[in-house]
């Protein structure tokens, strides 16, 4: 029988009739950063033309700034963000213009050793897409391979498929992704999971954002067994070690955070103490730097605790001094013979254990 | 009937309207969504309007931020259910709420032959009447 002639209140003529619309023409409306990424080009009777005039009419300036303020070193990350800044310009500028562009595949994956910050910069990467208007929501999902594999057979796909529904919008982060494939079972549900992935990572790029992370010489593993993901990921950023003065600087503003500062000597001693520290085994970046003023924080702790009948002025809860970090168990072995040794041991800095 | 001129089974919202077209579909549902409700798909093939309970097609989406997630689902049921009619539920658990709060058919089964009222005597001439759908004269499974 025939169609009824009337029509749902603001839907568009065409959307009324029978030819299915575009979603994503649908989505745009409700995302609250649409009103500077998407910009309707129809109503606006002054189209910018300049980079400079897209850079005015969205925030893309005051992310970059942020980034570089809040993190220390990362510089080819970094670089990486500000290329596809720049992309998001270009394009709007493309479109203005008339022509066509398709959106860029965002997918990443994030190798480097322990500790060299991939965690914060994918915590931090949702935020930045949604500012630069790639997603929608901007909301981070984190998973490890717990959340994605099921304990049984068929139990995979949905538990894989209801993640991916969380993540919409926003980024899907996987930590250890390497986890989700192992070659030494061949029935493992794992590779389901990865079947699952890589179907949504193709078909709904402009929903979801994928970020993988792991230690670099276990997803190069990862990637060799499964040349479809790799393939699937555009961006492949490996994450340097710190170099010691970055360390200190990332040690400063940790404890700055929790109301702390170096006493006198005491950023010397930490120098000291990350040049031997990182000759030594399982040296894990930024993260033996928080265990170390963690550390420091217990032996300031019982310091002050010691002395019973002294008043304690905000000064001395504040102070971290250079005995609290000397004391360290790494100041007891030989110091590094020389400089340039404590170089050479970057290589050989391993990526297992002290991962925790 | 003159109450429904196209002969379409009308239950829920909009079903009056012409199909919601998956723009309008993610409209919706990005509405509910803002509201915090949780969207869940059902589908059926026994149109009776006292056919209250369908069956659902997997779980409750909860926790849900964007459409995108919605839709997916939404084309997977369309894939498995062809032919049958799929509704969209939005679940409210705001407290003392906790109900349906919207729901609409966003999938029919290409043609909907109607239902047929079934009329009975019974003792002292009094007239019994019964709404029975076409369609369920012949076997689940097989009847659009």
């Amino acid at each position: 029988m025939s169609a009824p002639l009337y029509r749902i209140p603001g839907a568009t003529k065409s959307a009324a009739s029978t030819a299915p619309a575009d979603p994503r023409v649908a989505g745009t409306p409700g995302a609250s950063g649409s009103a500077d990424a998407g910009a309707p080009a129809q109503d606006a009777p002054h189209l910018p033309r300049t980079v400079a005039e897209v850079l005015a009419s969205s925030q893309v300036e005051a992310v970059l700034d942020e980034l570089d303020r809040d993190l220390v070193g990362l510089a080819p990350v970094k670089q990486r963000i500000r290329d596809i800044a720049a992309l998001l310009v270009i394009d709007k500028l493309r479109l203005n213009l008339g022509l066509a562009a398709q959106s860029p595949s965002l997918h990443m994956s994030f190798t480097g050793n322990p500790g060299t910050g991939k965690t914060t910069v994918a915590m931090r990467m949702a935020q930045i897409l949604h500012r630069l208007g790639y997603v929608r929501k901007g909301h981070l999902v984190a998973v490890t391979r717990d959340d994605l594999v099921g304990q049984y057979i068929g139990h995979t796909a949905p538990k894989t498929r209801e993640v991916l529904k969380k993540a919409m919008g926003g980024v899907l982060f996987i930590d250890e992704a390497y986890y989700l494939f192992r070659p030494e079972n061949e029935r493992d549900y794992g590779q389901e999971a990865i079947e699952i992935l890589l179907q949504v990572m193709e078909n709904q790029r402009d929903d979801l954002v994928v970020i993988l992370a792991g230690y670099a010489d276990r997803m190069d593993t990862f990637f060799r067994s499964n040349p479809g993901m790799s393939s699937r990921i555009a961006h492949h950023l490996d994450f340097p070690d710190y170099s010691e003065g970055e360390l200190l600087e990332i040690a400063e503003r940790m404890l700055a955070q929790q109301n702390y500062r170096f006493g006198e000597g005491a950023r010397d001693a930490l120098a000291q103490y990350l040049a031997r520290r990182i000759a030594q085994p399982h040296f894990a970046n930024a993260r033996s730097v928080r265990n170390a003023l963690d550390r420091a924080r217990l032996r300031q702790a019982s310091r002050l605790f010691a002395e019973r009948d002294r008043e304690l002025t905000l000064d001395d809860l504040c102070t971290i001094a250079e005995a609290d970090i000397r004391a360290s168990r790494v100041f007891a072995g030989p110091a590094p013979s020389t400089t340039t040794d404590t170089g050479s041991g970057e290589g050989s800095r391993s990526t297992a254990g002290d991962s925790r | 009937m003159m109450t429904n001129p196209t002969g379409r089974l009308t239950q829920g919202q909009f079903s009056f309207l012409p199909d919601l077209t998956d723009a309008e579909i993610a409209l919706q549902v990005e509405y509910g969504l803002n509201k915090g409700y949780a969207w869940s798909l059902e589908y059926t093939d026994d149109p009776h309007p006292r056919n209250t309970y369908w069956e659902m097609y997997g779980q409750p989406m909860f926790d849900l931020k964007d459409a995108a997630g919605v839709l997916m689902e939404l084309a997977d049921c369309r894939k498995a259910f062809p032919n049958h009619y799929i509704r969209m539920l939005a679940f409210d658990s705001a407290q003392g709420v906790e109900s349906i709060a919207m729901s609409f058919i966003v999938n029919r089964p290409k043609s909907e032959p109607g239902f047929a009222l079934d009329r009975q005597e019974i003792v002292g001439r009094t007239q019994r009447y019964a709404v029975r759908a076409y369609s369920t004269g012949r076997p689940e499974n097989e009847r659009y």
